[in-house]
């Protein structure tokens, strides 16, 4: 398959992690659509990697699956310190600062 | 089929059979959409959770048609492996019950999300329809079976400094997760002896019956017979209670109510008192 064709099915899963982002409210649900758009990220780099016949575009998907783990990591923990603060994982519900 | 991948380094058409490359892709491509779309869509977060493992595996597959046999593994062992296992984690402490009210909070939010979706889509297929992709290079030895070489090379020269960057990111990940995640005890540890004065003043010594009939069953769901012969669902769990309330059973777990246990409690006594005869003889 030419390069285009996974340029373009890696577009399409961002856009569809993008709009989970925005539709979603769930926080754990949320992060996952930002799992997705991070795989489509590397989805396309790997494919550049492929287009331009080196290994660079390779090595940079791999530190974004490093920073994707570390993220996650922080990030469920941050959910559930707010999970336990608040008894809900619902982004609407965490509106301490808004008043 | 992943031999065959490897072997041919997913050589981007001139090695790989050009049909089963097209082949692949395509039933690959519509599996990752529908995954994805579905993940959007499924109210419950396993569910979800579940859709994004479909799609990070198709994507796994990707990888190694295009030359990323290291990163394929790494898909599938990093992200499939461990941090889906994490989100299911968190969702089991969370409660999969939690499934998101469907009343939107901001109106009209599921439309306008649509529309940025939709927008963002046509932007960047449009931006990118206008660069010229090229096609794949010509494949080199480092896409094949010198991949894990090569970017091994490229790690530790090129970007070792990002490299050692990422070392003091996990680390401050795991001290931030261990930060956020402790949990500071508000009341003093109850000390022995005022474990064993609660229990005195409850009333009930001994722990709570187990759960199952015995000598007919050995579920979960079945309350324990009291040394009287009565059955207590205080060894029954709540959340199996609320299950057996779900599914139209009687919570109580009285065998009489409960037609499928009434049989085999039947046939249990059958078999029982034909083991008995056949001691007798």
């Amino acid at each position: 398959m030419s390069p285009a064709h996974y340029i373009f099915l890696a577009v399409i899963l961002f856009v569809i992690g993008a709009v989970g982002v925005l539709v979603r409210r769930n926080a754990i649900l949320i992060f996952m659509s930002i799992e997705l758009m991070l795989n489509a990220c590397n989805l396309a780099f790997v494919t550049f990697a492929r287009m331009h016949g080196n290994l660079d575009g390779q090595v940079v998907a791999f530190f974004v699956m490093v920073v994707a783990a570390a993220e996650v990591v922080v990030g469920l923990a941050i959910l559930m310190a707010i999970y336990r603060a608040r008894r809900s994982a619902s982004v609407d519900d965490a509106n301490l600062l808004k008043n | 089929m992943i031999n065959h991948l490897l072997a041919n380094g997913g050589a981007g058409g001139t090695n790989l059979d050009p049909l089963f490359d097209e082949g692949l892709f395509w039933i690959l491509a519509v599996l990752a959409v529908s995954a994805a779309i579905g993940m959007i869509l499924v109210r419950q977060a396993v569910h979800c959770a579940l859709m994004l493992a479909v799609v990070m595996l198709s994507l796994a597959v990707m990888y190694a048609m295009q030359g990323a046999p290291f990163l394929a593994f790494v898909q599938v062992i990093v992200y499939t492996g461990a941090v889906l296992m994490l989100f299911l984690f968190v969702v089991m402490l969370i409660g999969v019950n939690s499934a998101e009210s469907l009343k939107e909070t901001i109106t009209g939010q599921r439309l306008w999300a649509s529309l940025a979706g939709i927008g963002l889509a046509v932007l960047l297929v449009v931006g990118i329809g206008h660069a010229a992709i090229g096609t794949a290079a010509p494949t080199t030895s480092a896409e094949g079976a010198d991949n894990l070489t090569g970017i091994a090379k490229l790690i530790f020269t090129t970007y070792v400094f990002p490299f050692e960057i990422t070392s003091a990111l996990l680390i401050t990940a795991a001290l931030g997760a261990m930060v956020l995640a402790h949990r500071e005890r508000t009341s003093p540890k109850p000390t022995q002896r005022e474990v064993a004065r609660r229990k005195i003043e409850s009333g009930q010594v001994a722990p709570e019956p187990p759960p199952g009939v015995y000598a007919l069953h050995n579920a979960v769901d079945m309350p324990a017979m009291l040394p009287d012969g009565t059955t207590t669902d205080r060894s029954v769990s709540a959340a199996i209670i609320q299950r057996d309330v779900e599914l139209g059973r009687d919570p109580q777990g009285d065998l009489a109510g409960d037609l499928a246990a009434g049989e085999r409690i039947d046939e249990e006594r059958q078999i029982e008192a034909g083991a008995l005869g056949r001691d007798d003889q």
